[in-house]
């Protein structure tokens, strides 16, 4: 299968199931999008109807670029077959190991935002705090389960962990205690709204926390409309100045500044860019997730617009790379030398199988999306996985399990999708969540162009 | 191929056979956690691997 796309004076080839990409002239473009269904002689024929008026095509020209294709597919870099199927349930079935743990540290917070998917960080249930002890367990469960894994990870998640940071502090000290005797590396990841960041939070943060996420939607009127304290004032002028000092103290460690966009702000690239202007290179932005009939909710009519904001910010980052202001965007952040292995690309995310969620009370979901649902409790961190029939359907939930994958060019650049967005528009994690799609292969498309460009070195395309 | 370039990429068939350590990050421990993806998660054994 290959995806052809046309996009910021670039003609895009990609093969899928090689991972290979290409970028083409207009001639090659054409016979490409030919190769597979028509005779060669019809291609010739075709195109020295086409390029009547370009006196350099001729006959000799197309079938140099035919004899380049067959090269091409002969060295699997072109109309490569599909061969994963068959591993994309056996890799996952076999895998038992859990190496990532999302922690609600705070089912609590200290902002109250309309738009949030925990419900103002209660998950729709009791307001609660992790005690230590259940953060210990929930360490000693992970190294338990863990296998032969090296690096396993732990975010503290909320709500907002700001509001339990002391224990934040210990379940760290106890990870680094615990580690080196089991031959593991934690890394501990932070997400705040920022509220509570002072100079001791910022100096332990920097020395213990692998990333951090500080979350800020962009402008301040964009900011404020949402995120909000709980005497309805905005948190922006609140929370950006300890951002700011936060990365600064970060030196060159990763962060990301993360905000969400709605129906509010479907113009969100002014948003991103006001955030890079604020000193910030780490970004990101993401698409809210909500009920439908949510007032804010994306809307189908938007997408047009959606799909311009990514194809501007793709070539502001262009421009802005080019002048040496450059940032990066999380969503187009693609090594396309280094990425993920075709084991990561066919078995999904990892939720319900590598990656769970941990409530205050110690309770197991497969991820942060379904805490809450009781339908999707999972065990506990004393017990374990009890539920492993819940398990095992997450197991087999991957790139080849939704019948809506099978015919689409991203399935290994998405894996299959979110489970939980699954879930919550089709009531199956096996479904897929079609907003989502379209916005993703529209991320996708501009994150390869933005890679073609920097390889290409082309410096007309974004004049 | 005077009209094709191609880009530098991992070839996933050849990573069929050197991958698969799991080291790798988890999608949604990174920025997201809302609508991640996989392919901008960076390979952690990649250094003297197949390409």
């Amino acid at each position: 299968m290959i995806h052809q796309y046309q996009l910021n004076g670039y003609n895009i080839v990609l093969d899928v199931n090689s991972g290979s990409v290409h970028c083409v002239d207009d001639l090659a473009y054409d016979i490409i999008a030919l190769y597979q269904t028509t005779e060669k002689q019809q291609i010739i024929n075709k195109m020295l109807v086409k390029y009547a008026a370009v006196p350099e095509i001729n006959k000799a020209e197309i079938i140099e670029v035919l004899d380049d294709l067959a090269g091409l597919k002969k060295t699997e870099k072109l109309f490569t077959p599909d061969i994963y199927q068959s591993k994309a349930f056996d890799f996952k079935n076999r895998s038992t190991m859990i190496k990532a743990l999302c922690l609600h540290v705070a089912h609590t917070c200290n902002l109250n935002c309309q738009y949030c998917f925990a419900s103002q960080g209660k998950y729709h249930g009791e307001r609660a705090c992790m005690s230590f002890e259940v953060g210990k367990q929930a360490l000693d469960f992970l190294v338990a389960n863990s296998g032969e894994m090296t690096n396993l990870e732990v975010d503290f998640f909320g709500g907002e962990p700001l509001m339990n940071w002391n224990v934040v502090k210990q379940i760290v000290g106890y990870g680094r205690k615990i580690q080196k005797e089991h031959q593991k590396n934690f890394r501990f990841t932070l997400t705040t709204n920022g509220m509570l960041i002072d100079d001791e939070v910022i100096e332990f943060a920097n020395n213990e926390m692998h990333n951090v996420v500080l979350s800020l939607d962009g402008r301040k009127k964009v900011h404020d409309h949402f995120r909000k304290t709980f005497d309805g004032s905005g948190s922006y002028d609140l929370v950006v100045p300890k951002f700011q000092k936060f990365v600064k103290m970060r030196g060159d460690k990763n962060y990301y500044v993360r905000g969400t966009f709605t129906h509010n702000n479907t113009d969100f690239t002014n948003d991103i860019l006001h955030m890079a202007d604020l000193g910030f290179n780490e970004l990101s932005m993401e698409p809210v997730v909500c009920a439908p009939d949510d007032p804010y909710a994306l809307q189908e009519e938007d997408l047009p617009q959606l799909y311009g904001q990514y194809e501007l910010l793709a070539q502001e980052m262009i421009k802005r790379n080019k002048s040496g202001k450059g940032f990066t965007f999380y969503h187009y952040m693609i090594d396309l030398e280094a990425g993920p292995c075709i084991y990561k690309r066919i078995s999904g995310c990892g939720s319900g199988t590598e990656y769970l969620a941990v409530t205050p009370w110690g309770e197991l979901y497969p991820c942060h999306q379904f805490v809450g649902d009781p339908k999707y409790s999972m065990g506990d961190v004393w017990q374990g996985v009890t539920n492993t029939e819940l398990q095992t359907q997450f197991k087999l939930c991957n790139a080849y399990a939704r019948a809506d994958c099978q015919g689409c060019w991203a399935r290994l650049y998405c894996s299959g999708g979110c489970a939980a967005n699954a879930f919550h528009a089709t009531g199956s994690i096996k479904g897929t969540y079609e907003y989502g799609c379209k916005l993703f292969l529209k991320r996708i498309e501009c994150a390869i162009m933005v890679k073609v460009a920097e390889a290409t070195l082309d410096s007309t395309a974004t004049e | 191929m005077k009209r094709i370039q191609t880009i530098a990429t991992r070839n996933l068939k050849q990573s069929a056979q050197t991958g698969g350590c799991g080291e790798c990050q988890t999608s949604c421990q990174s920025a997201c956690k809302t609508s991640c993806g996989v392919a901008n998660q960076q390979c952690e054994k990649y250094i003297g691997q197949n390409k």
